[in-house]
C-alpha cells in the first residue's frame, strides 16, 4: 500500500523532471512580469550581501543582496522555489514562506525551462523513497536536520528564521531542498549526503507525516507544551470538577 | 457471628477506643480541600505504576544496537537504558499504557499541588499554629520538581539528554562551587560517567519517592493533629470549634470516589493521549539536538527565564564569576521557593497579627497577602509562558524577538500591576459587602419601626 502511495507521489512529481521541456517564450514573459524587478535582467542578481541569521551551528547566513544571480541555479532551484510558492517573493528581507503557487502547470513549466535556461545548472531530483532505509533516514535526519526542524519535522525556530514544518513538503521538495539550502539552512553536496542517503532522509520525512504514534492521540509530536496543556485542561480541570462534585461549595450563613 | 469476632478483636487488642476516634475525626467538606488528596493518589498511582517500571528499566548506560520490532531505530546504537524504556514501551505487555499513566500521573501531582499551594496560600492556612505543615508541603513541592526532572531524564532519550546538558550548564553557572559541583553529581565532565545514571536511578526509585512518602505522613499528621482550617460560614463554625463530616460514614465514599476519579482520569490520560513518545525522539548522542525541546510543564518557568535573562556573564578579568544560566535556573526559583518559605514568617513580622488561626480568611478579606501572592503567581507565570515562545512563534506567526521583548518588558511592569489590581478588587469587594450589610440593617430596622 504505501509502495503504491509513493509511486503515486512520483508520478505526480514527473512533469517536473520534464520542465525542461516547457515553453521558454512564455517563461520568458513570465520572468519580465514577476521576477526581473528583484532578480535583474536575465536573472544576473541585484545588490549585495547581507547577513540574515545563524543557524543552531552558529555560522552566519548571507541573503543575497535583493535577490541573488539565477544564472546556474538549474531547474532544480526553480522547481524548487516556484512549486512551494516561495517565489515571487512579496517584498527582499522577507524569507520566503510555502504560499500557495499563483501559476498553472504550463506557466511554472515555462519559468522553469527559462531560469534553467540562463546557465548550467542541476536537474529536478528524482528521489525514490521506496529504495532508502527508514532507519538510516531517521539518523541522518537527527543527525543533519532535526537541530532545525526537530526530530519529528514538526519545524520550531532559530535565529532569524524559521524553519518550517516539513508536512507539506514533496519528495522532490525535500531532495531539492536538501542540495539547494533555501535561506539559513545549510547546503549538502552529494560527498555530504550521497543520493542513497537522500532517500533515507525523504523516506524517514514523509514516515514522520504520521509516524507511529501507539500512545494514543498525537497531540502534536512537540512533547511537553501540548503535554503541559493537556496535563492542566483536560486532566487537572476534569479533576477539579470532580473535587467541586464531591465537595461543597462555598455559601455564607 | 461478626460481633463476637469485633469483641475478641477488641478484648486481645483494645483498639476501640482509637478506631472511634478515627472513624469520628472530623473532614472538611468545602471542595478545594479535595486538591491535597488529588495529589496525594497522584503519589499512590505514581509509585504503584512506577515499581511495575522498575522491573523492565534497565540502569545502564553501556551502549547495544538495536534490533527490536520498531523499524526506524534498527540498527542504532544506544544506551541500555534508552533500549529498555523503547522495550516498555513496544514489547512490554501493558508497558506503555504504564508508562504513559505513570508520566501523566507526575505531571498531574505536581498540577494539584501547586493548586493545593495556591489554595493553603490565599486562605492563610499556613498560619500559626499550621506553619510546620506548609513548610513540609512546600518541601514536598520542591523535591517533587527535581524526582520528575529525574524521571524525565533517566529515559536517555534526545529530550532527556538535551535536559540534563541544560541542567548541567545551570549547575556549572552557580558561582564559586557551582563547577566542582557539577563534576561531583556528574561524576566528571558531561554527559558524565556510568555512576551518574546510578545515582539518578537509586534517587528516583528510591531515596526521593522514601522522602515524599516520609513527608507526606508528616504532613498528614501534622494535620490530623492540629485539625482542618475552615472558611467562617456558618455561626457554628469558630476558631475554638471543628465542623465538617466524620470519616465514617461522611468522609470515606467522598474520598474513594475521589481516589476511583483520579485513578480513572489517570489511567484514561494514559491509554489514550501519547505523552514524551522517546520511540520518535530517538536516543540522546552529545552530538545531535533537536529543534524546541522543552522541560515537562512544571520546569517551564525556569527555561522561560534562561530565555528572559539578557545573555551577559559577570566576569572579573578572565574569571567568570556568575554565568548567565544561573539567573534564570539557580537563582529564580530560588527567591520564590525562599519568598514561600519565609512567608508566615514575613506576614507576622509585618502583619503584626501572631495570633492563632483555625478560620482561614476568603482572599478578599486579607488585600495584601491577596496583593503580594498575585504579584508572585505573576512573576512566576511569566516565564512560564515565556518558555513556549518559539512555538508560539511557529503556531501564531508573534515573531520570536519582539516577543522576548515583550515577555521581558512584562516581567517588571506585570507583577506589580497584577498586585495593585488584586488589592484594589479586594477592597472593593470588602466595600461592596460593607454596603449591602448596612442595607441589610436598615431594612431589619424599617421593618421594626
Ligand atoms: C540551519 C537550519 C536548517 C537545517 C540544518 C536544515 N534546514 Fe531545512 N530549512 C531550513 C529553513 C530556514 C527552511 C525555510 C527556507 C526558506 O524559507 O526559504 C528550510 C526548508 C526546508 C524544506 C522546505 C520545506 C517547506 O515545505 O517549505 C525542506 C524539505 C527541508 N528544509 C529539509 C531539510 C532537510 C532534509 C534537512 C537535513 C538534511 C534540513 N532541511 C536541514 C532550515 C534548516
Ligand atoms: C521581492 C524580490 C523577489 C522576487 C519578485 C522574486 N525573487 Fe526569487 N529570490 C529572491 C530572494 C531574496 C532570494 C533568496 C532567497 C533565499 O535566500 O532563500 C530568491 C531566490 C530565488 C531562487 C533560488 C536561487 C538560488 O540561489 O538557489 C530562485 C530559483 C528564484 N528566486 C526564482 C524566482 C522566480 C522564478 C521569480 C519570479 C516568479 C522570483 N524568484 C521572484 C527575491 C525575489
Amino acid at each position: 500500500m504505501r509502495r503504491l502511495l509513493v509511486t503515486g507521489l512520483l508520478a505526480l512529481a514527473l512533469p517536473a523532471a520534464a520542465a525542461a521541456a516547457g515553453d521558454q517564450q512564455l517563461g520568458y514573459r513570465l520572468f519580465g512580469q514577476y521576477c526581473v524587478a528583484c532578480h535583474g535582467v536575465a536573472g544576473s542578481g541585484i545588490a549585495p550581501a547581507r547577513v540574515i541569521g545563524t543557524g543552531p551551528q552558529r555560522v552566519p547566513r548571507q541573503q543575497l543582496g535583493l535577490a541573488p544571480s539565477l544564472q546556474g541555479v538549474g531547474a532544480l532551484a526553480a522547481d524548487f522555489y516556484l512549486r512551494t510558492g516561495y517565489m515571487p517573493l512579496q517584498h527582499v528581507g522577507l524569507q520566503p514562506r510555502r504560499k500557495p503557487v499563483i501559476f498553472d502547470e504550463p506557466q511554472l513549466e515555462g519559468l522553469i525551462a527559462y531560469v534553467a535556461s540562463l546557465g548550467r545548472g542541476p536537474k529536478v531530483p528524482k528521489p525514490h523513497p521506496e529504495r532508502g532505509s527508514l532507519s538510516e533516514g531517521m539518523q541522518l535526519f537527527t543527525d543533519h536536520c532535526a537541530g532545525c526542524h526537530q526530530v519529528v519535522g514538526e519545524g520550531g525556530y532559530v535565529t532569524g528564521a524559521l524553519p518550517p514544518p516539513l508536512k507539506d513538503a514533496t519528495s522532490t521538495q525535500i531532495a531539492e531542498a536538501i542540495r539547494i539550502g533555501p535561506y539559513v539552512m545549510p547546503r549538502f553536496s552529494t560527498k555530504a549526503l550521497s543520493p542513497s542517503q537522500v532517500n533515507s532522509i525523504v523516506r524517514y520525512v514523509r514516515y514522520a507525516k504520521s509516524p507511529d504514534d501507539r500512545g494514543g492521540w498525537a497531540i502534536g509530536h512537540v512533547g511537553p507544551i501540548p503535554e503541559g496543556l493537556v496535563a492542566w485542561f483536560l486532566g487537572m480541570t476534569a479533576l477539579v470538577a470532580c473535587c467541586i462534585a464531591i465537595g461543597r461549595r462555598f455559601r455564607r450563613g | 457471628m461478626i460481633r463476637k469476632l469485633v469483641r475478641f478483636l477488641d478484648r486481645r487488642t483494645g483498639t476501640a477506643p482509637l478506631l472511634r476516634k478515627t472513624l469520628r475525626y472530623l473532614f472538611p467538606d468545602h471542595w478545594s480541600f479535595l486538591l491535597g488528596e488529588v495529589a496525594l493518589y497522584s503519589f499512590v498511582i505514581l509509585v504503584a505504576t512506577g515499581i511495575y517500571l522498575t522491573l523492565f528499566y534497565e540502569n545502564s548506560t553501556a551502549t547495544v544496537v538495536y534490533h527490536g520490532p520498531y523499524v526506524p531505530l534498527q540498527g542504532q546504537e544506544m544506551t541500555q537504558a534508552y533500549r529498555s524504556v523503547l522495550d516498555i514501551s513496544t514489547t512490554v505487555k501493558a508497558g506503555l499504557l504504564i508508562r504513559q499513566t505513570h508520566h501523566w500521573a507526575a505531571d498531574i501531582f505536581i498540577a494539584a499541588i501547586v493548586l493545593h499551594l495556591i489554595r493553603i496560600f490565599f486562605t492563610g492556612a499556613y498560619r500559626k499554629p499550621r506553619e510546620l505543615t506548609y513548610w513540609i508541603g512546600l518541601t514536598i513541592l520542591l523535591v517533587s520538581l527535581l524526582e520528575g526532572y529525574l524521571g524525565y531524564s533517566l529515559a536517555d532519550d534526545l529530550l532527556s539528554g538535551m535536559g540534563l546538558a541544560i541542567g548541567y550548564g545551570v549547575a556549572v553557572s552557580i558561582p564559586f562551587f557551582g563547577a566542582n559541583l557539577a563534576a561531583l553529581i556528574w561524576d566528571g565532565p558531561f554527559p558524565g560517567k556510568h555512576d551518574f545514571f546510578s545515582r539518578m536511578y537509586v534517587a528516583h526509585v528510591f531515596l526521593i519517592p522514601a522522602l515524599i512518602g516520609a513527608l507526606l505522613v508528616l504532613h498528614l499528621a501534622l494535620v490530623a493533629l492540629r485539625h482542618h482550617t475552615q472558611f467562617r460560614e456558618t455561626r457554628r463554625q469558630t476558631e475554638r470549634k471543628v465542623v465538617g463530616i466524620p470519616t465514617f460514614p461522611g468522609q470515606t465514599p467522598r474520598s474513594l470516589g475521589l481516589f476511583f476519579a483520579v485513578a480513572g482520569v489517570l489511567f484514561l490520560l494514559g491509554g489514550l493521549v501519547q505523552i514524551n513518545p522517546i520511540w520518535l525522539w530517538g536516543p540522546y548522542h552529545t552530538y545531535i539536538s533537536t529543534n524546541g525541546a522543552q522541560p515537562d510543564w512544571y520546569l517551564g518557568w525556569l527555561i522561560g527565564a534562561l530565555r528572559l535573562v539578557p545573555g551577559f556573564d559577570l566576569t572579573i578579568g578572565h574569571y567568570t564569576l556568575v554565568a548567565n544560566p544561573f539567573w534564570g535556573g539557580a537563582a529564580l526559583p530560588s527567591l520564590v521557593f525562599i519568598f514561600l518559605y519565609l512567608w508566615p514568617w514575613l506576614e507576622r513580622r509585618f502583619g503584626g497579627d501572631s495570633a492563632y488561626h483555625n478560620l482561614l480568611d476568603r482572599p478578599r478579606d486579607a488585600p495584601m497577602r491577596t496583593a503580594i501572592g498575585m504579584t508572585t503567581l505573576t512573576w512566576v507565570f511569566l516565564p512560564f509562558v515565556a518558555g513556549s515562545s518559539d512555538r508560539i512563534y511557529v503556531t501564531f506567526g508573534l515573531p520570536y524577538i519582539p516577543q522576548i521583548w515583550a515577555f521581558r518588558v512584562l516581567a517588571v511592569v506585570a507583577p506589580p500591576l497584577a498586585g495593585l489590581i488584586a488589592f484594589w478588587v479586594c477592597r472593593e469587594l470588602q466595600a461592596g459587602e460593607r454596603v449591602e450589610r448596612r442595607r441589610k440593617r436598615a431594612e431589619e430596622e424599617a421593618e421594626l419601626a
